[in-house]
């Protein structure tokens, strides 16, 4: 076998370089911040999503494939990319305070975060099945650390170690899979399993199939579809809050980034087979998801659920297979973003000195004892819910538009039943909070200046993005290079 | 600035997020800048984009603003673009001038209000609604202003919803437009349907080509889309919100009745003109509404004691004039008409708003009298009002009715008989107008002791607007002097363009001497009406209360507004609130709870199934992954 040594080409992964390089700053600057001074590397944090972001503007447009084709610097990449910064700057903006009412004011916090986006960027540019599991990996043992951060808190330690579990387990599906694949093509290469599968006849290796459906396994994990998303509840319970936000955000792209990377661009040749399969995920996805979440008291288990739900509305999208769908996805991913991290915002910012509101109770009367916020979160659930004029309506309806330019209009119409469904339980909260006397003995929230700001950013967003969609929607369009060769 | 006029709807926006906001802890002085400010740049960028229009060539007057695209997929196109042509222009100048004007004299009548800062924000909002409304370039844009200024007057007419009254009123006037909204809705719907588009120049010029005249998909599409202008516009069957809407401020029904919600009709119609052309039976409809409308409410307001009221009738009656125009193609008549109006009736409003201001809110013409010398500043503009809304010649009603009445008269689609109703109205037009003039101002004073004392006129800031208003009421009429009088008809030729093929171009070769006499007519009538006023309220102060025993049952009929409330409570109301009750009381709890329970319990019983699989066990959870996995490759081996 010719071994060939890569080519090296740092400047097409410069962001992620960058977002590392930040990683190892701030391990460094840990070293030199006195205990409750942490707030410093949360600066340092920033600055780097900053550069990170900057760079990413300035390669937008490039398209190479760089490292002997184990990465590609390309707008798809790019793209999420941005969302994972997105998600990192918005989630240290809601740390800062929480770290220290929680008391884990640790600077390793920021590390792992820092760490989680390099995996998940390396993941979202990889085109070679190993870099993807690679990144997925870097992305992944971050987040187990992260989950069980709270170290004294029982609840916590059992969410990290189910995550730890679980994870390695289904990372195993995932790796076989990949072998299975190169078993079956020779290659881990996505550009060279195209090409190998161009070839007449060789769809039909069964070989082929299970490699398929244990990529599926693993990457369903990730994403949280049924049945692969019981970790999910007690793992978005059990995490410190900004890191629920963060996993239900940037993880859930991660594993959608390189979902679509592999299965719409390496594996067209088999997509009469898993598009079935995932249109029958999505439906049964996106089903649980909405009506389990109805039954749940707690806010964050509530989203939790609805984060699956999601996860089978992107399904639908995948399962389209064009490349409405893909920019449906890409868009639907930034509006998610911002409406998510807002209503975890919310959640971060009720909290009090060791102390969360995570009752549904907890929010009764919050439109007359913080007005603002509770406008926010009403802003956040009619864009979960998917009405107008916010960015959930609009991503929903390019989401559910793609589906029925596929011809899955059957697939549309249960999306849109589940999205009434889920109506229920997000109109809940909002009546909650406007229709309900607030508990007598709940306390005004102490100020919270940072996570007001990321607050406003995301409320902000989500009404823009639902009243001027068409820029991001051309942005995301200008990214289905990478996955149909137009 | 005609490709910048999209600022102007933008303006009072601003100002409504501003003081919503801001308002409450900014104070009234910041509050009543940033509102009257705004609509006065709003108005002065009209006045800009007017006179822009004017330099361009009278072809060209047609500018579009696409804004930007909110949604497009395939074939559905949904685009944010406003349009610049002589109507929006003229319309932009109506509603901002006259909504600027009502904001100044605002900051005078509400400056003891609590909610000034919610009134503002309200008030901005409701500009903003029908600037967006008059300079939509298709009708989804249009659909989003129109359905803002019913939600506007919503939250404006129930303002002091602490009242009852006012609060009734306020979901009157809103359930009422809702039933006009479903026609318009629907129209707008089929418009879709037909033409594949919503923009005006696809449907417009489609139009002609793709229906057949009097077709019945034209039909449907004109009647439907009235439906919705008899709901905004105040016409038989769905006027009854507006006499109800004076329970919200005394603005309020100024900047309702004169600028930015009951024209919102009359615009549509003459905006959609190329569609009402088509369909010549809808036209007729639209002419015999306005013109039984107009003289039917004439004759409400002959009898009405509340001063508020009256103007409401009149109002109601008024529009009717409009829709009289507009349904026999004279829609540049209609608008001229609905300018003038705005004036006037501004005019009216605000005079009524002073006088029951230093009244302490009283509204009952029977208890005023003699004001004449304590308010002559009222006094004073309220006559020129009531003299413009007669038709006394010269002033500017008398031009625009005039218009209106002759092409009744001579237009192909007119003919006597709603030339006749609208001669009967003016005559008692006239009548009411002069009526409260004499109940109000002149005679004998009927205050209680203690309100005389009170009796002061308005501050400067509701006096400017009233003197403002008055001029142009009195002066606004020169804009369109008939070539009759030696005028050119410049409002009419500005918007020619607009209207171009419409009936009234083939007047031209009518004898001029008709005219002349039917404007001598008119003027008769008016001079009648307000003599017979003189004559009741002046001269022979019993001859009213004669006349009502003498005819007491036509009498009874009128004050009580044909009980048509009545008729409505009985026929639609009460029905649906014992449905109401029927489905609440019985059907709900034995149906709809049955089976809501029935799914709720169904969904609890699964969620307790399901939650059952959620055990919390690491073990169980794998369990779930493997077994996933061996369905994915059980599907993928046996497919």
């Amino acid at each position: 076998m010719d071994f060939v040594v890569p080519t090296v080409d740092l400047g097409s992964i410069a962001p992620a370089l960058l977002v590392l390089a930040t990683a190892l700053l701030v391990l460094v600057g840990e070293l030199f911040t006195a205990p409750g001074r942490k707030g410093a590397l949360a600066v340092l944090a920033l600055l780097g999503v900053a550069g990170a972001m900057a760079k990413s503007f300035l390669l937008w447009g490039q398209s190479q494939a760089a490292f002997s084709g184990m990465v590609a610097l390309d707008n798809y990449g790019l793209f999420f990319g941005l969302i994972f910064l997105i998600a990192l700057g918005m989630t240290v903006l809601l740390s800062v305070r929480y770290l220290g009412q929680m008391d884990m004011d640790h600077g390793e916090y920021y590390v792992l975060l820092l760490l989680a986006v390099f995996g998940m960027m390396l993941m979202a540019s990889g085109t070679d099945l190993i870099v993807i599991f690679l990144g997925l990996e870097i992305l992944s043992l971050a987040l187990y650390v992260l989950a069980g951060f709270a170290r004294t808190d029982l609840g916590a330690q059992e969410a990290a170690l189910k995550y730890f579990l679980l994870g390695a387990f289904s990372s195993g599906f995932l790796l076989y899979g990949a072998a299975l694949t190169y078993a079956a093509t020779g290659t881990t290469n996505l550009a060279r399993i195209v090409s190998f599968l161009a070839q007449a006849g060789v769809a039909g290796n069964p070989l082929l199939w299970i490699a398929v459906g244990l990529l599926i396994v693993g990457f369903g994990f990730k994403v949280a579809t049924v049945p692969f998303q019981m970790w999910v509840p007690d793992v978005y319970q059990g995490a410190p809050t900004p890191v629920t936000a963060f996993m239900s955000v940037g993880a859930k792209a991660a594993g959608f980034a390189g979902f679509l990377r592999v299965f719409l661009y390496a594996f067209p040749a088999l997509s009469v087979d898993w598009t079935w399969l995932l249109a029958a995920l999505a439906v049964l996805t996106m089903t649980l998801g909405n009506v389990v979440a109805i039954a749940q008291g707690d806010i964050k288990r509530m989203l939790a659920y609805s984060s699956i739900a999601h996860a089978g509305y992107l399904l639908v999208a995948m399962a389209s297979n064009s490349q409405a769908g893909v920019s449906a996805v890409l868009f639907y991913m930034v509006a998610y973003a911002f409406t998510n991290l807002g209503a975890f915002a919310v959640v971060v910012y009720l909290a009090r000195q060791g102390q969360e509101a995570l009752e549904l109770s907890d929010y009764a009367g919050l439109g007359s004892r913080a007005p603002l916020v509770a406008l926010a979160m009403t802003i956040f659930m009619v864009s979960l819910a998917g009405v107008p004029p916010t960015a959930g309506f609009v991503a929903k309806f390019y989401l559910f538009g793609a589906a029925v330019e596929a011809g899955l209009v059957w697939l549309a119409v249960v999306s849109v039943l589940n999205s009434v469904i889920s109506a229920y339980y997000y109109l809940r909260l909002i009546v909650i909070m406007y229709m309900r006397e607030p508990v007598p003995e709940a306390a005004p929230a102490s100020t919270a200046p940072l996570v007001s700001v990321s607050l406003a950013i995301a409320a902000t967003a989500t009404l823009l993005l639902g009243l001027f969609p068409s820029a991001l929607l051309a942005l995301a369009q200008s990214t289905v290079g990478a996955i149909f060769k137009i | 600035m005609l490709y910048q006029a999209w600022i102007i709807p933008i303006l009072p926006l601003l100002g409504a997020a501003a003081n919503a906001f801001l308002g409450a802890r900014l104070g009234k002085r910041f509050v009543s800048l940033v509102a009257c400010g705004t609509v006065g740049l709003a108005s002065l960028g009209s006045a800009w984009v007017f006179a822009d229009l004017t330099r361009l060539p009278a072809g060209e007057r047609l500018v579009m603003l696409p804004m930007y695209q909110w949604i497009g997929t395939g074939d559905f196109q949904v685009n944010f673009a406003l349009q610049i042509d002589p109507l929006s222009a003229v319309m932009l100048l109506v509603v901002s001038g006259v909504s600027f004007l009502i904001h100044v004299y605002s900051t005078g009548y509400m400056a003891e209000d609590r909610g000034y800062a919610r009134y503002f924000t309200y008030l901005n909002l409701f500009v903003f609604s029908m600037l967006l409304l008059v300079t939509a370039n298709n009708f989804l844009v249009l659909y989003v202003g129109w359905e803002l200024v019913g939600l506007c007057s919503y939250l404006l007419i129930g303002f002091w919803y602490e009242r009852k009254a006012a609060a009734d009123a306020g979901k009157k006037a809103f359930i009422v437009n809702r039933v006009g909204d479903l026609g318009f809705a629907l129209g707008v719907m089929l418009i879709f349907v037909t033409f594949g588009s919503l923009d005006y120049q696809d449907v417009f010029a489609g139009a002609p080509q793709m229906l057949a005249v009097g077709s019945v998909t034209a039909t449907t599409i004109t009647l439907l889309l009235f439906v919705g202008a008899t709901g905004k516009s105040a016409q038989i069957p769905l006027y009854v919100w507006l006499p109800d809407a004076m329970e919200g401020p005394t603005p309020v029904s100024a900047l309702i009745h004169a600028a930015t919600m009951v024209t919102a009709g009359v615009y549509m119609v003459a905006r959609t003109h190329a569609l009402f052309e088509l369909a010549p039976f809808s036209l007729s409809v639209v002419a015999t509404i306005g013109a039984v409308t107009a003289f039917y409410a004439a004759t409400i307001a002959l009898v009405q004691t509340d001063i508020k009221r009256m103007l409401a009738y009149s109002t109601i009656s008024q529009l009717g004039y409009m829709f009289l125009a507009v349904g026999v193609g004279a829609y540049a008549a209609g608008i001229f008409h609905l300018t003038t109006h705005a004036f006037f009736k501004a005019l009216l409003f605000l005079g009524a708003g002073s006088v029951m201001h230093t009244l302490g809110g009283e509204t009952n013409m029977l208890k005023m009298g003699g004001l004449r010398l304590k308010l002559p500043v009222t006094y004073w503009t309220f006559v020129v009002g009531a003299l413009a809304i007669s038709g006394f010649p010269g002033l500017s009603c008398f031009f625009s009715k005039d218009a209106i009445l002759w092409q009744a008269f001579a237009s192909p689609r007119g003919g006597m008989v709603l030339w006749a109703i609208g001669l009967a109205t003016a005559a008692l037009t006239a009548f009411y107008a002069l009526r409260a003039v004499f109940l109000t101002f002149h005679g004998e004073s009927r205050l209680t002791v203690e309100a005389e004392g009170h009796i002061h006129e308005p501050p400067s800031n509701m006096a400017l607007p009233l003197a403002l208003l008055a001029a142009l009421a009195a002066l606004g009429g020169y804009l369109g002097v008939p070539g009759i009088l030696g005028g050119s008809d410049a409002f009419g030729s500005f918007l020619a363009p607009v209207f171009r093929g419409e009936a009234w171009m083939a007047l031209e070769t009518q004898a001029p001497a008709n005219e002349l006499g039917l404007m001598g007519l008119s003027v008769l009538a008016a001079f009648l009406g307000m003599g017979l006023a003189w004559y009741f309220y002046l001269a022979r102060p019993e001859a009213p209360g004669v006349l009502a025993r003498r005819f007491g049952g036509l009498y009874a009929l009128l004050v009580n507004k044909y009980y048509v409330d009545e008729i409505y409570g009985g026929l639609v109301v009460q029905p649906l609130v014992a449905l109401a009750h029927f489905l609440g009381e019985r059907f709900e709890v034995t149906v709809i709870d049955g089976v809501v329970n029935g799914v709720g319990r169904t969904v609890a019983a699964s969620g307790a199934w399901l939650r059952r699989l959620q055990t919390g066990f690491v073990r169980n959870y794998a369990l779930s992954i493997f077994l996933g996995a061996v369905i994915v490759l059980g599907y993928f081996l046996f497919r």
